[in-house]
């Protein structure tokens, strides 16, 4: 089975004032699999949306190649191919819904691809029921919240029935309920869909469920392991400017004192357990 | 501050007139409009009264909330009114100054005036009955035999879609910066038309520069949505013409053809 | 400068079918010099309440006084409380219009009638506050910077005119942590420079928690509490059931405590718990 997306050694230069050249993207190798949860973190300007825009065809490496399910992105035969098996949901919500309409907003997407009238409808209503949105169908967007937004957005993407979705810093500009709502939803795709899933944030939060984290500084890979894996490295991840969660935090501290604790706490219940625990 | 424009805005109740195919609702539009500039007498008025209330009856949309739509027109209305007023030939039953009342005037003032308000009316019946998305769709579909001929269809019914989209985002981002500005001590209000002009510097560069981008990321969204133009898209709601249509045109045709022939009569 | 908001309540749209009740009956003091949270999630009525305090928005009924003087009042001239209150709006770099950094913090100080001299010294001085270098960046385009950038920019047009009281609604949403946390520390290096009072509008528990001397919580157009970040963190529930997050720290104390470790229960940092946890551990091992 081929990779579900397949980064290879690429590069990427940005041209700013016709004669700057900015290396954007130095030299990223990333396959991901089927089934797949990654997170790709990094704070602003260390190449994270650039490289997701590389995962559809928005943008094309200056050296070496991206695969999305075997197809090169580097051919524009497949543009069409590829962004309909990974689809993409990006951080401002509101600049990205087309329609007047919830409904019509979800059918975008199958439309474009040419899918039959009574069958748009059918993949609609399930997208907006994946997403808890069916009672919403009727309603203009711009009366949704933030986080309900986002979920029109990722619907669209749903209903056009990709294998993989890259989500583009989607809970950036949300308030805490909504990004909760957003990161529930991923989740659900990813285990009950079985959606592959790269998920680009600057929150370390979100980073606890996923199956590998990647982290981004300058434009190149400067981590990359299981979330414990990643945590656990309190002291360089500070470093590159990234949150740490206060449990990993808490744990990492704890053991400078001492006291003996593994270093991949993530979650308070672990915390707890392990603390009880001590002898 | 914009929120008390009422003209246009979609009144959903579900009626036989908002089920009815949005076609069927343009060309009634255009027939009425056309009546409007067939007749030439009062008379025939009533007839197209007649109509405009049944429709309204049928749609169940409040006789006031139709209305309504007139407010923000009512200076047009009245400037109208007074142009024709006094632009009448003959005897002058009363002068202000150089300018004369006559009764052809009086007659043409009220002729013109209300053929103004039944425009309105009859206009905004449409798109109070009709939601923008499946308006669009329609002007969409009339317009597509005209594509041979290379009228952009489907391009025009794009761009009004993501103009309706995005009129109420812009309008509260408008609110927002001026808020903003006015925080910084901008005064959007005082002085002459110049120094006014000038106090929207702070307010339009950065509503453009907003539009621009927003454009820019919705433009990349859509793309990453497989969308590339009208050509092999599908439509999730066909329009589809029925029975209830039918009879719709045909009361219309019927309308015409009385306001025809009573003009030929006259 | 002290405000007082005394049964303030405003209603959007009245008289509508979309009518809706912003703000209801709430009552607020803020005192001189003080630093406050304000905190509630979208649509709790935060952000409309802090449009109130310099006369953006008119209340439908109920009373606002900065500084003795209430300026819901016909004769008070806004102009006047604007100069005072400055507000910073959410994303507040969309508001940037100049051509040149320097000339867009300097339209606040202008407005105000000051002296070319004047202005000059306050844009280097906010552009200071906000770690802009002057010489670098005073004549590049605002629109060419950095997202974080921008964003010092707009705040610094604002810090530019001395507020005496600031209002920063959501000064970090969209940052990323390291410029998260730095803008936060120049709020913090403003308050601790003028004294003036700083209220900051904030759905981060988190940020705020580390700032403030007390947090005001609303929820749907009404203060549901108030103290100081440790009084309002014991509220894990309540916080929880209205939408806003708690620090990780304030679960884990909870989930200890009911596991019968006696802990304080008024601990939300990373320092104190690792203080209290050590306490507890070796407390243990002495027995």
């Amino acid at each position: 089975m081929p990779k579900m997306v397949d980064v290879q050694n690429i590069q990427f230069y940005y041209k700013s004032d016709g004669e700057d050249i900015m290396l954007a993207l130095k030299d990223i190798t990333i396959a991901v699999e089927p089934g797949e949860f990654i997170v790709i973190i990094g704070h602003n300007g260390s190449g994270k949306s650039t490289l997701a825009k590389h995962m559809n065809a928005l943008l094309l490496p200056t050296k070496g190649d991206v695969f999305v399910k075997g197809f090169n992105t580097k051919d524009e035969a497949n543009v069409w191919n590829i962004r309909q098996n990974a689809g993409m949901v990006f951080q401002n919500p509101d600049n990205q819904i087309v329609a007047t309409i919830v409904e019509e907003d979800v059918a975008f997407g199958p439309e474009n691809l040419g899918v039959p009238s009574a069958e748009i409808r059918g993949r609609v209503e399930e997208a907006l029921d994946i997403v808890d949105m069916t009672e919403y169908r009727d309603k203009a967007p711009h009366l949704l919240s933030g986080g309900q937004k986002q979920r029109i957005a990722i619907a669209g993407i749903i209903a056009m029935r990709p294998n993989c979705i890259i989500f583009d810093e989607p809970t950036a500009m949300l308030d805490p309920s909504g990004r909760r709502e957003v990161i529930r939803t991923i989740k659900k795709l990813n285990k009950e869909e079985n959606i592959t899933i790269v998920h680009i944030t600057h929150f370390m939060e979100e980073a606890v469920n996923a199956d590998r984290v990647i982290v981004m500084e300058d434009g190149q890979i400067v981590l990359e392991g299981t979330p414990k894996e990643v945590f656990s490295n309190v002291e360089q991840l500070k470093e590159f400017g990234l949150d740490v969660p206060q449990i990993t935090d808490l744990t990492n501290e704890l053991i400078k004192e001492g006291i003996d604790l593994p270093k991949d706490i993530l979650t308070v219940d672990e915390m707890v357990m392990e603390l009880c625990q001590l002898k | 501050m914009f929120k008390d424009i009422t003209i246009g805005q979609y009144y959903p109740t579900g009626s036989y007139v908002h089920e009815l195919d949005p076609r069927t609702k343009i060309l009634v539009t255009f027939a009425l409009i056309a009546g409007l500039f067939i007749i030439n007498t009062f008379v025939p008025y009533t007839y197209i009264v007649a109509f405009i209330l049944g429709v309204v009856f049928i749609s169940r949309i409040p006789l006031n909330f139709v209305l309504k739509g007139l407010k923000p027109l009512r200076v047009i209305i009245i400037f109208t009114f007074l142009i024709n007023i006094f632009a009448g030939q003959g005897e002058a039953i009363w002068r202000i100054g150089p300018l004369s009342v006559t009764g052809e005037g009086i007659y043409k003032a009220l002729f013109m005036a209300i053929r103004l308000i039944l425009l309105v009316v009859g206009t905004s019946l449409l798109t109070l009955t009709t939601s923008p998305i499946s308006l669009t769709d329609g002007i969409e579909r009339l317009l597509n035999p005209l594509r041979k001929i290379g009228v952009p269809a489907h391009e025009l019914a794009m761009m009004m879609t993501i103009a309706l989209r995005f009129i109420p985002t812009l309008l509260e981002e408008t609110d927002k910066i001026m808020k903003a500005q006015m925080a910084r001590g901008a005064d959007f209000e005082s002085g002459n038309i110049i120094s006014r002009a000038k106090g929207l510097v702070p307010l339009l560069v950065p509503l453009f520069i907003s539009a621009f981008r927003r454009a820019d990321e919705l433009a990349m969204a859509m793309e990453a949505r497989c969308y590339r133009g009208g050509e092999g898209r599908t439509k999730m709601k066909e329009l589809k013409m029925d029975g209830r249509d039918t009879m719709a045109l045909v009361t219309t045709a019927l309308l015409l053809v009385v306001l025809i022939v009573h003009r030929t009569m006259v | 400068m002290s405000i007082e908001v005394e049964n303030l309540t405003y209603i959007y749209n009245p008289g509508s079918p979309f009518e809706t009740k912003a703000l209801e009956d709430v009552n607020v003091e803020i005192k001189s010099g003080e630093f406050v949270g304000l905190i509630g999630h979208t649509g709790s009525g935060k952000s409309t309440l802090v449009q109130h305090l310099n006369g953006l928005i008119k209340p439908t009924s109920g009373k606002i006084v900065v500084n003795g003087i209430d300026i819901t009042d016909k004769t008070v001239k806004l102009s006047d409380i604007r100069r005072k209150v400055g507000l910073v709006f959410q994303y507040p770099e969309h508001q940037l219009f100049e051509e040149t950094v320097y000339k867009d913090i300097a339209f606040g100080p202008q407005n105000l009638g000051l002296t070319e001299t004047e202005i000059d010294e306050r844009v280097r001085e906010a552009m200071e506050l906000v770690k802009l270098p002057f010489d670098e960046l005073k004549d590049r385009s605002p629109f060419e910077l950095s997202g974080g950038q921008k964003r010092r920019v707009a705040i610094a047009g604002v810090f530019a005119m001395k507020p005496e009281v600031l209002v920063l609604d959501e000064p970090t949403s969209g940052l990323d942590p390291r410029t998260r946390d730095e803008v936060l520390e120049e709020i913090k290096t403003l308050h601790d420079r003028y004294k003036n009072t700083v209220i900051l509008v904030s759905h981060s528990m988190e940020d705020v928690a580390k700032l403030v001397e007390r947090i005001i919580v609303m929820h749907n157009g009404k203060i549901i509490f108030q103290g100081t970040p440790r009084d309002v963190f014991k509220e894990v529930e309540t916080l929880e059931s209205i939408g806003l997050g708690v620090p990780q720290i304030s679960y884990l104390i909870r989930a200890l405590r009911e596991k019968g470790i006696n802990l304080k229960d008024d601990i939300f940092t990373v320092e104190e718990a690792k203080k209290e946890i050590l306490k507890w551990i070796r407390s243990r091992k002495n027995v």
